[in-house]
């Protein structure tokens, strides 16, 4: 390769870098007193976080069960990511910020040091009065192991939603906490999920009642911000026939030169014809340019479309983390349901993602959609793993995969591993994928219209994920667009 | 009054390869030039070292714009300088709106000269009037860029983006090839419309149908990387009926 040439590809590499660890913005500290339990993780640790939250029995029942198979499990090898052991017993189980001591409080008691953190991130915890035309989004924050404060809870009461954080949920409806958790990602469904059900230490719930569309977008919003602690949360969502719901999550960790875990289990159930869009911005510290620092981000997401009619939809924006291994999944069990995957995977510098998707076809006409859309740059590795599933009894499965990597430089990888399978002979299954780079052409084109090199990668970037941008709430595209690095995408036409 | 853009003994080439070997042409504004010359001469080589892409190397010579040395200003400064190059062949760039790339473009572009970018109101009002003097209709703003255009669209659409952004140099390499007999008149009055006493264009053709429509005040014959003549609208002609016979034979070994 000529220099000149071997100069374009740095520069282009550079300017991509920006997206990544070196201009991380949310990288800062909050120093605050905190209860933190030593590290280390034993069957005292799970009665300890079990006792801490008061929780009934049954509960620490399932908790001990998890974590009894979880010693039996190995943690699995077989994505595309590669980083050194991690040692469970050196890992802090919980922190929560001192002033949460005594429960969750109402919002007016919330620490202002964590109100300042939370508007850093620019994420309001105060029910302010909204700007005309602007919707509401009712917030609950988790701070390392606890939430510390959830927004419009008695507005969104008035419509019989139930939001609130999940060790609230405990407390005050037990009954469909016991009725619904573990019923999509059964505790020893693999060894993180094993490990978030044995010391999950808080998280979201939501519950829309029958008939009822939800009034306002939902969201949680993850911090991690002790050093050497796991962040271990649970998100449950349900939304009962007829019901709609939208809700947003999105993450940020500060800078640390060691590696933090963030293994999180997500459960949603669909009730007939409800629907249940789920949308997430992760942006956990990605760590720095050479690979130090980052989160571990061993996610288990699944929808369960339980009954007919009903629809999931998953849309991912992700740019950070060390590491990735994350596949938001729908059963589609209830006939005609629908199950959809929208996702944009950012992988730079060191970065290692392994995402995809799981489409399990149970139920006859139900049909999915997959869009991924891989961006590797630096010297990252970036892969697709996507499963189609169709059942014997799944009459008329229909499945659309489209699958497009878009590399930039040449030192990154991009990798497409689909799993199909059809046990069902009428089942209709389309798979595209394509491998792009950006080339010079166009990126010389753009810049003698005016675009700076950074401007121009990122217009070429947004137009690539463009047909996932699309399906963000408006809310969380502009954050979306801004993370890609984009300004006007949508904005005309 | 020092020219709009004057290149003196320029020389460049790629990859080792020389290919503009010793270039002198200078624009006055308001001038319109031609420039002709047979396959391989380097005329779009010229166009690109004007613009600044990367890869090619500047190894002699002058070039300046407004009396300001263009060799060390990166491309986009270069366009912001009022420097705009229309493609022989147009880019794709999928996912991406004729419309959000005209307004990108013309933002950055104000931006770099430290004026306020332009509200999206006043701009769509502008793309509108700007294309659809140029015969193309709201639909193709909405449409990806370049991104399934036929040859003349694409061509077109160039010229679209040269109105929105109206430059003090225009470089236009073989703007009129794959243009139909309509297209082309179209495209010149777009051009001609863009003649101004402080604005330069310099065309690349093979072909004298243009130079019918947008009268040339100078016309120069490439080959071998130089301009081995110079003259009035009727060196075209000749061109046209004697081809570059004369031309090229002489400059062998330059
Ligand atoms: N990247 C490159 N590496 C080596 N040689 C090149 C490169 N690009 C162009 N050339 C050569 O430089 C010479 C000039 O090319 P250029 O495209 O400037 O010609 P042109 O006058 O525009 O021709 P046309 O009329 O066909 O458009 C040609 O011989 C071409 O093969
Ligand atoms: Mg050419």
């Amino acid at each position: 390769m000529s220099e000149a040439k071997a100069s374009i590809d740095k520069d282009t590499v550079d300017q991509v870098a920006k997206f990544g660890g070196e201009h991380y913005k949310y990288g800062f500290t909050t120093e605050i007193d905190v209860d933190k339990i030593p590290n280390g993780l034993s069957e005292d640790i799970v009665r300890f976080i079990s006792a801490k939250k008061e929780e009934p029995q049954w509960l620490l029942d399932w908790r001990l069960d998890a974590y009894e198979r979880w010693k039996s499990m190995d943690e699995p090898d077989w994505a595309h990511v590669d980083y050194p052991k991690i040692d469970y017993q050196d890992l802090c189980y919980y922190a929560a910020p001192k002033s949460m001591e005594d429960g969750p409080k109402s919002l007016d008691e919330v620490n202002p040091q964590l109100l300042e953190t939370y508007s850093k991130l620019g994420i309001s915890l105060q029910e302010q009065e909204v700007l005309a035309g602007v919707k509401k989004i009712a917030v609950d924050a988790v701070f390392d192991s606890v939430s510390v404060g959830t927004t419009f809870r008695e507005e969104l009461a008035k419509d019989g939603v139930i939001f609130c954080s999940f060790s609230e949920a405990v407390q005050e409806h037990p009954e469909l906490v016991k009725k619904y958790l573990g019923s999509v990602v059964p505790k020893s469904d693999n060894y993180f999920a094993a490990l978030n059900s044995a010391v999950f230490s808080d998280g979201s719930f939501c519950y829309i009642p029958p008939g009822v569309k939800c009034p306002m977008e939902l969201s949680t919003y993850f911090r991690i911000n002790e050093a050497n602690t796991g962040q271990f949360e649970r998100t449950l969502v349900i939304a009962d026939k007829g019901a709609y719901v939208s809700y947003l999550e999105g993450c940020t960790a500060p800078m640390r030169d060691e590696n933090q875990l963030h293994a999180a289990v997500v459960e949603l159930v669909a009730l007939e014809d409800a629907e249940i869009k789920y949308s997430t911005v992760q942006n956990w510290y990605p760590g720095d340019k050479d690979g130090k620092g980052g989160i571990y981000n061993f996610v288990t997401k699944r929808g369960d479309c339980r009954e007919a009619r009903a629809r999931i939809s998953w849309t991912q924006v992700e740019t950070g983390s060390a590491v990735t291994w994350k596949y938001p999944s729908c059963i589609l069990r209830g006939d005609d349901s629908v199950g959809e995957f929208y996702s944009i995977a950012i992988s730079n510098n060191m970065q290692q993602v392994d995402s995809g998707t799981k489409m399990l076809h149970l139920g006859k006409n139900t049909s999915s959609r997959i869009i991924s859309k891989g961006i590797s740059a630096g010297r990252s590795s970036n892969a697709y793993r996507g499963q189609v599933n169709v059942h014997p009894k799944a009459a008329g499965a229909r499945n659309f995969t489209q699958c497009d990597s878009l590399l930039i430089g040449d030192k990154c990888a991009a990798h497409t591993v689909p799993y199909i399978e059809a046990k069902n002979l009428s089942a209709v299954l389309e798979h595209e994928a394509t491998t792009s780079k950006i080339s010079d052409d166009q990126l010389f084109f753009c810049q003698q219209r005016g675009l700076d090199p950074e401007e121009a990668v990122a217009l070429i970037v947004n137009g690539f994920c463009r047909d996932v941008l699309q399906h963000l709430p408006m809310e969380f595209a502009v954050e979306a667009q801004k993370l890609v690095g984009i300004s006007l995408e949508g904005s005309v036409g | 009054m020092s020219a709009l853009l004057n290149i003196d003994n320029l020389q460049a080439g790629i990859d080792g390869t020389p290919i503009l070997n010793g270039l002198s042409l200078s624009i006055q504004p308001g001038e319109v030039h031609a420039i002709m010359g047979p396959n391989g001469s380097g005329k779009s080589t010229l166009s690109y070292v004007l613009s600044g892409k990367d890869g090619y190397e500047v190894s002699g010579g002058d070039m300046m714009f407004e009396g300001q040395s263009l060799a060390d200003m990166a491309p986009e400064e270069r366009a912001i300088a009022g420097l705009f190059l229309a493609f022989q062949y147009p880019l794709e760039i999928p996912g991406v709106t004729n419309m959000t790339f005209l307004k990108t473009s013309l933002n950055a572009i104000l931006r770099g000269r430290g004026e306020d970018e332009m509200d999206a109101a006043s701009f769509l009002r502008l793309a509108r009037e700007k294309s659809r003097a140029l015969g193309m209709n709201d639909e193709m703003l909405k449409r990806q860029l370049n991104v399934g255009f036929s040859g003349g669209e694409k061509k077109r659409n160039e010229i679209l983006q040269m109105a929105m952004l109206e430059p003090k140099l225009a470089i236009l390499d073989e703007t009129d090839s794959g243009l139909d007999i309509d297209a082309l008149k179209t495209v010149a009055e777009g051009l001609n419309a863009l003649r101004a006493p402080d604005r330069g264009m310099l065309v690349i053709t093979h072909y004298q149908r243009l130079l019918d429509f947008i009268k040339p005040d100078v016309v120069h014959v490439m080959a071998a990387g130089r301009i081995v003549k110079s003259g009035g609208p009727e060196l075209a002609l000749e061109l046209e009926k004697s081809g570059y016979a004369e031309y090229v034979g002489e400059t062998v070994n330059a």
